[in-house]
């Protein structure tokens, strides 16, 4: 195994070599700072600007992250054109700190990891603006959301973008920052405050990892450089290139709410419906998994770093799986099919090279339909006075019959059905979690029957969720009552088509949904663009042959969504949620994780600060009371000496100089 | 005699390679002493101006010394910035605060100069020291430097290494010119009153419009003090001056009538109907 | 003769002005006091400039020049603001510091 993955990595430093990897590629490539200049130029407007910029705030957020989208593939139709080792071109913008013999240089790294995430960030991200114009029209802080939204663009730009881990840092705290104020957005109605900062918190937590382990790469390589850093990992040996694994995974958790930081994402659900397609399916959750990427040089030096990824990878997978089954709130649902669809990229990513480039498919493919998913359920939100109750909707496939149809695109795409994109990204992973090194041991079984297993809850509780939205009986009162509803009723419901402002963003995200991942599979393209940055793997035969692993995923995909359909389709829904299994309740309350953080971190750490609060008031306090009189009583001696003439306090100044100078000269003799 | 000759041939072609001529020498043994005394004049001028004066001085020996220096330039800046803007400027404010302002040298705060004398001394020693042990450089002179002529020169590191720093001053003497017109400017608390106020204001106050009549006209006596007649005869008292009146000195027709001689009739036509200054209005 | 002569001068010309400022209370003599020790100052960036063959000195008392003359027009600004408010140019008088 050791052999294996050693093996492995030999590829990859022939394929970032430092000669190749410094292109002078001129063209579009120079200019790639736009990127991230654009968008946060857009939001430093619109921030600055005020009020005054209300009235075309929105447009201008539209068009900067729309002009970043068009020097992305500018950029991307250029680099389509050079070989593969020429694809990755690194931009220097000069030195950006200085220290000693440590210094960090302003850079722009490009190559094809970083331009998949900068098209996906700009694409999908300028749909969602787009959408937020109609979504977010009632709002009067409109101009500020978008302000929000380009920082938001901006930060993972350049977090994608950066050529040092210093500066990926930047990026990272500003995609933290952007999220905070984006999820706090309506803060004035308090648990959305509270969502914003326990977001907030849970990241920090996954920054002290981020922030530790540059502190040892600067200590270990004396640069964090993003190539120079992976490329020299295996000369710190195995047991340092660990600890970095093991500090950048806690880092990525904490951004992509892995377990076990994973309590922040469903609360997330707090910010307007935009920001959660943002942060789901392109700027933030996204990030842990780049980072985990980006850096495959360490990891292919520490192969029990690499595990622990697909173990965290594989835990989050049914985690959020099991949540999403049990939760009525639509966006919460979708929340954790994120949390779960991020555990099969983290898992993919833990598999080694073989798995990097199936883990960035299965992100880019989730970012469409995940972003789809999310635009939709903004919409059905939009069409049904914020009701985000999935017991209150049912049979809404004929109201709305442009978001039914998007919608449904995006359901087949994240269950696997083929031909949509959702199959070609998840089957691949599946398929490499059964070929796990040598095919030896424990580790391919454990991890591909849990992917496996994976996919038929996904199946279910996807289904679930469009079931119970689109199809069944009507449980919202249209003015005549809620049928079979004797007790409470709910609001009159209108349920209405969305603007064509809203509805174009998902037409595109739901034909991205279905042909992308065919159009980048067909002949291995993907895994081919990006092999200058992952490296070329060989294909290891799996320990399940090939038709086996797909007829199993397909029966459970069918299994799931037959049982979706026969418990919440065919059968009638009730509008209250019935008492469920132990498991239900447990997962509704989201496994348990807030009881567990409050009860292991959270009082303890009331009680720790109780103390320290005894302890400042008795020691610190009495000593600072001591001194501070001590102060007032030589102050009161000294008072004296101010006698309020300018000649006295010059005649001061000289005395200090001569004494000064006395010393100086006494010294130096 | 022979130190003017030795100081002109100073100033024409000073020492090569940093070695001071004898004729330096003798320059700056004549300078030194007066401007030591010079200065020390500020410190015990009694009159401000004269401690102006003598810094004057010292300022154009400090330029004659910059000339000996190798500095020609800076020597005539120094002429014309210190001599002929500050210390003139500093002469200009002398007049507007009061020429006659003398210090007493009572000190009012008890032991205080004799301290500071102390320390100045003290000041001087330290970095007398400090000069001896740190200027023991062998000189290399700027004949090099001041090939081209020394203004050029100067002019060649102003306007190039430091052309910024003098961009940096030129905004700071702007803003110091503009700082000293806020500082002296004066707030105009009331709307500017010119003649047509004036004259304004004199009508809504309903007083004389024309000039106050002469007071009255007896050639033979001093006429200023005696009030003019009206056209009624009576005296007009606000024809005296108002300072004769103030201090009593106005005298009244009847006054003067009684002096007056009624038999000679020289100079002017005594008037034919007794005036005593108290008829009745006709 | 030795350059640092012009040294000495200068270190005694700046002590004057020192003690100028600490015991006169006119605020126009004090200011000349000062003004005495800026140029003392320039006497010995003259005097390095030579000892070192290197005209930055000489640039270097110029931009002193050029501060005083700006210091000078605030300072005396101020002075005569001082006096038309308080009728006097004595240093003791502004004394607000205290108390």
């Amino acid at each position: 195994m050791t052999n294996a993955l050693g093996g492995l990595a030999a590829v990859l430093p022939t394929a970032v070599d430092p000669a190749m990897a410094v292109t002078s590629a001129g063209g579009a490539i120079d200019v790639a700072w736009l990127l991230v200049a654009l968008p946060a130029l857009g939001a430093a407007v619109l921030l600055l600007a005020g009020r005054r910029s209300d009235r075309w705030g929105h447009l201008l957020g539209v068009a900067m992250p729309v002009a970043s989208f068009v020097v992305a593939a500018a950029i991307w139709v250029q680099m389509l054109g050079l070989s593969g080792a020429e694809r990755v071109a690194e931009l220097d913008l000069g030195t950006w700190l200085s220290a000693g013999t440590f210094t960090v240089d302003l850079g722009v790294r490009v190559d094809p990891l970083s331009m998949t995430f900068v098209l996906l960030v700009t694409f999908v991200g300028s749909l969602i603006h787009v959408y937020s114009i109609a979504y977010m029209e009632h709002d009067p802080n409109r101009r500020r959301f978008f302000a929000y939204l380009n920082l938001f663009v901006a930060a993972m730009l350049l977090l994608v973008l950066a050529d040092s881990y210093v500066l990926l840092f930047v990026g990272w705290e500003g995609v933290g920052l952007a999220s905070y104020l984006l999820i706090g957005f309506w803060e004035h109605e308090r648990p959305n405050a509270v969502a914003a900062k326990k977001a907030f918190v849970t990241n920090r937590v996954g920054d002290l990892g981020l922030l530790t382990a540059i502190m040892a790469m600067g200590l270990l390589f004396g640069t964090t450089d993003i190539g120079l850093v992976n490329r020299g990992a295996e000369s710190a040996g195995e047991g340092w290139a660990t600890v970095l694994g093991l500090l950048l995974l806690l880092a990525a958790c904490g951004k992509s709410a892995q377990f076990p930081l994973q309590a922040w994402l469903g609360d997330a659900m707090a910010g307007p419906t935009p920001v959660s397609a943002l942060i789901h399916a392109a700027t933030m959750v996204t990030a842990g998994v780049y980072l985990v990427v980006r850096s495959g040089g360490i990891y292919d030096a520490a192969p029990t770093a690499l595990l622990v990824v697909s173990i965290v990878g594989a835990i989050t997978l049914l985690y959020g799986a099991i949540v999403g089954c049990a939760k009525d709130d639509i966006k919460k649902t979708l929340a954790a099919s994120t949390m779960s669809q991020i555990g099969y990229m983290m898992l993919a990513a833990g598999l080694g090279p073989i798995g990097y480039a199936f883990a960035i498919f299965h992100l880019l493919t989730h970012g469409f339909f995940k972003a789809g998913l999310f635009l939709g359920a903004g919409s059905v939100m939009h069409g049904m006075n914020d009701q985000v109750d999935m017991r209150r909707f049912g049979g809404l496939a004929t109201s709305m019959k442009v978001t039914w149809v998007t919608m449904a695109l995006g359901w087949l795409a994240i269950i696997g059905v083929p031909p949509f994109s959702g199959f070609w990204s998840k089957d691949k992973i599946v398929e490499s979690a059964y070929a796990v090194a040598d095919g030896q041991g424990w580790q391919p079984w454990v991890l591909g029957t849990v992917a496996l297993v994976g996919v038929g809850i996904t199946a279910f509780y996807m289904s679930r969720l469009f079931f119970m939205t689109f199809h069944g009986t009507r449980r919202w009162d249209d003015g005549h009552g809620v049928p079979g509803d004797a007790g409470e009723t709910a609001d009159v419901q209108h349920p209405h088509e969305s603007p064509a402002l809203m509805t174009w963003p998902m037409i595109l995200l739901a034909v991205g949904s279905a042909v992308l991942g065919g159009a980048l599979a067909v002949g291995g393209a993907f895994t081919t663009w990006l092999e200058p940055v992952t490296g070329h793997a060989e294909h290891h035969e799996p320990v399940l042959p090939v038709p086996v692993i797909m007829t199993a995923t397909f029966v459970l995909l069918l299994a799931g969504a037959f049982l979706a359909w026969r418990q919440y389709a065919a059968a009638p829904v009730a509008v209250v949620p019935p008492r469920g299994s132990l498991l239900t309740r447990a997962a509704r309350r989201d496994l348990f994780q807030d009881t567990v953080n409050e009860a292991l971190l959270m009082r303890p750490g009331q009680y720790l600060t109780r103390s320290l609060v005894f302890g400042d008031r008795t020691v610190v306090d009495g000593a600072v009371t001591g001194v501070a009189a001590g102060t007032a009583g030589s102050g009161e001696l000294l008072r004296r000496l101010q006698t309020g003439f300018v000649r006295s306090y010059a005649l001061q100044m000289v005395v200090g100089i001569v004494a000064l100078v006395a010393v100086v000269l006494a010294v130096r003799i | 005699m022979t130190t003017m000759l030795h100081a002109g041939s100073v100033l024409a072609g000073i020492a090569e390679a940093g070695r001071t001529t004898t004729g330096e020498e003798v320059l700056f043994w004549i300078l030194a002493p007066v401007m030591v005394l010079a200065a020390l004049g500020l410190i015990f001028a009694r009159r401000t101006v004269y401690a102006a004066l003598s810094v004057i001085l010292v300022m154009v020996s400090l330029a004659v010394l910059y000339v000996a220096q190798e500095a020609p330039f800076l020597g005539i800046v120094q002429v014309i910035v210190y001599t002929g803007a500050v210390m003139m400027l500093f002469l200009f404010v002398l007049m507007l605060v009061g020429v006659d302002v003398a210090d007493t040298f009572a000190d009012t705060l008890g032991a205080h100069r004799w301290v500071a004398a102390l320390f100045g001394i003290g000041l001087g020693a330290v970095l007398i020291s400090v000069v001896l042990r740190a200027a023991d450089i062998a000189p290399q002179g700027l004949t090099a430097a001041n090939e081209g002529g020394n203004p050029s020169g100067v002019a060649r590191i102003i306007f190039g290494d430091y052309v910024i720093t003098l961009q940096v001053v030129g905004i700071l003497l702007i803003t110091a010119a503009v700082g000293a017109i806020v500082l002296t400017h004066k707030e105009r608390l009331v709307a500017k009153v010119g003649q047509r106020e004036r004259a304004d204001a004199r009508i809504a106050a309903g007083e004389v419009l024309t000039p106050l009549p002469a007071p009255g006209v007896y050639a033979r006596s001093n006429a200023m003090d005696v009030p003019a007649l009206g056209p009624d005869g009576r005296p007009l008292e606000h024809s005296v001056s108002r300072v004769l009146r103030i201090r009593g000195q106005q005298r009244s027709v009847a006054e003067v009538h009684a002096h007056l001689d009624p038999g000679t009739g020289t100079g002017s036509t005594p008037p034919e109907r007794t005036i005593t200054g108290e008829e009745q209005v006709r | 003769m030795n350059l640092s002569n012009y040294l000495v001068l200068s270190v005694l010309l700046f002590s004057i002005g020192a003690t100028t400022v600490l015991v006169r209370r006119n605020a126009i003599i004090v200011f000349m006091g000062v003004e005495l020790m800026l140029n003392a100052a320039n006497l010995a960036f003259v005097t390095f400039a030579r000892m070192h063959g290197d005209l930055t000195g000489q640039v270097v008392a110029f931009f002193v020049m050029v501060v005083a003359a700006a210091e000078v027009v605030v300072g005396l600004a101020i002075i005569v603001a001082i006096y038309r408010t308080r009728r006097s140019a004595s240093v003791d008088d502004v004394n607000l510091l205290k108390s």
